[in-house]
């Protein structure tokens, strides 16, 4: 493998990383807020949520790239932050990177804060856990299965993005370049058998964390079965 | 009236009869001029297009494969060669339809100067060309930087368009300062250019020769080798040096 083809892979598992890490922070509260109120606004926050499931990459790298850029607001901002501008670094793909994974984060958390009974939740103030007590004590020990399934699906998802990377990313080593998008370059270039090298490695860690992700999450009763 | 609507739909689908259809690759510099040439093309013949734009890397890797294009604008002279050399494309079909000049261009007015000298003041955090690897814009675009002694000096600056739309696209954003555009891009006739550019003197690359060529899905296909006869004419090369190719 050549340096570039290792600087790609350390660069999309960072991304990866911290964009899960990120996504886990921001996800667990807005996740909890979903499965608990009772909000007439619940169904438009849902809906903001699963929005990139059904956009297209080419339109969230769209307004992305007018947004971030010197005449976008949030360009405005970053730069008055003194932050500098977006696009072309690696905080941009990061940002983009949570937009476009968070359904795939806060989707199972949601689901498994659902999944509590309110009696247990209840028990436990009538313990005397106040409700920051009560979320870290009982609610996200009971949610495991649901915080590693996002954690998976948030990572792998990360590492699967490739429209919105090329359309704010520049192409830039080290920086910006992922896997996916060396993968689209060497395919351009015909240069087909680096491409089917890093391609296959793709397609084994795909199927891989997925594997490891449906036995692991395996109801016991099945998992005692296979025992 | 009810009659000449009529006698109209009959006179259309008399055409659509005798018209062909034509799937076209076309590098994405070319993309605009061919939109026009398409138009005078489908006026003069009754024969229509179909328009794919692109980078010429991709088309190679697609046309390899097997997609449906008739006929491929390329942005470079090697692309076709090699089709034609692999059977791909129709041998002896091969023709330069344009040769492509280079601009460095800025959105922001009077930030490229008419000699380019803001290449070495290096007052820009990005400068977007197309990928070198990929797109004979791109290749040109390093060279200029090579020929001013600049490629190292520049390269923590450099972003890389998929192709020289997407290099445009950076620097029409302001996401990027400036960039390396095929003049083509624009120039658009008829419309004053925005921005601050510098056309970069042709000495400084190797010519951007972008041939064309029959492929062998359109073997067969009258339309497409009339679009062929078509770009080797008048009308057409004017149109073409109209969009600043030489």
């Amino acid at each position: 493998m050549s340096p570039t083809e290792w600087s790609a892979i350390r660069l999309t598992a960072e991304l990866a990383a911290v964009t899960t890490v990120l996504l886990l922070i921001l996800g667990a509260p807005i996740a909890w807020w979903l499965a608990r109120t009772r909000s007439v606004f619940k169904p438009v926050a849902a809906s903001v949520v699963a929005m990139p499931l059904v956009l297209p990459p080419s339109v969230l790298g769209f307004y992305l790239l007018l947004m971030m850029g010197p005449n976008g607001p949030v360009g405005q901002l970053t730069m008055a932050l003194g932050l500098g501008r977006l696009p072309f670094t690696f905080g941009g793909l990061v940002i983009a990177s949570v937009l476009y994974s968070m359904p795939f984060v806060v989707q199972p958390l949601q689901q498994a804060f659902e999944a509590i009974d309110e009696r247990t939740l209840e028990a436990a103030s009538t313990l005397r856990a106040g409700p920051w007590d009560r979320f870290f004590s009982v609610a996200l020990p009971l949610a495991r299965p649901g915080i590693l399934t996002a954690s998976v699906l948030g990572f792998a998802h990360t590492v699967g993005e490739f429209g919105v990377v090329l359309m704010i990313g520049g192409n830039i080593e080290g920086q910006t370049r992922t896997l996916s998008v060396l993968i689209y370059d060497q395919v351009e270039a015909a240069e087909f058998a680096q491409a089917h090298r890093l391609s296959a490695g793709m397609v084994v860690f795909a199927l891989a964390v997925l594997l490891a992700l449906y036995l692991l999450n395996r109801p016991r009763r099945e998992r005692e079965r296979a025992a | 009236m009810r009659a000449r609507l009529f006698s109209a739909l009959v006179a259309l689908i008399a055409t659509a009869a005798s018209a062909g259809e034509v799937q076209v690759a076309v590098a994405a510099n070319f993309a605009q001029p061919m939109a026009r040439l398409g138009e005078a093309f489908t006026a003069a013949t009754g024969h229509s297009l179909k328009l794919s734009a692109g980078s010429t890397g991709k088309f190679y890797s697609q046309i390899v494969t097997g997609a449906p294009f008739e006929v491929l604008l390329a942005a470079d002279d090697e692309t076709p060669a090699r089709l034609a050399k692999e059977g791909h494309a129709v041998a002896g079909t091969q023709f330069t339809y344009a040769i492509g000049r280079l601009a460095l261009w800025s959105a922001t007015p009077g930030l490229v100067d008419d000699k380019g000298a803001v290449l070495a003041a290096g007052n820009f955090r990005h400068i977007a060309i197309a990928n070198p690897k990929l797109a004979p814009y791109g290749a040109a675009a390093y060279e200029v930087l090579k020929a001013r002694r600049l490629s190292e000096a520049l390269a923590p600056k450099l972003v890389l368009g998929d192709s020289i739309a997407q290099a445009y696209q950076f620097v029409v954003t302001g996401n990027a300062e400036l960039g390396f555009v095929a003049l083509s891009q624009v120039a658009v006739p008829g419309k004053p250019v925005p921005g601050s550019y510098w056309i970069v003197p042709a000495n400084l690359h190797s010519p951007i020769r972008q041939d064309a060529v029959l492929l062998k899905a359109g073997e067969k296909n009258p339309a497409a080798a009339a679009l062929l006869a078509y770009l080797k004419g008048e009308a057409a090369r004017q149109l073409i040096a109209s969009f600043g190719y030489s």
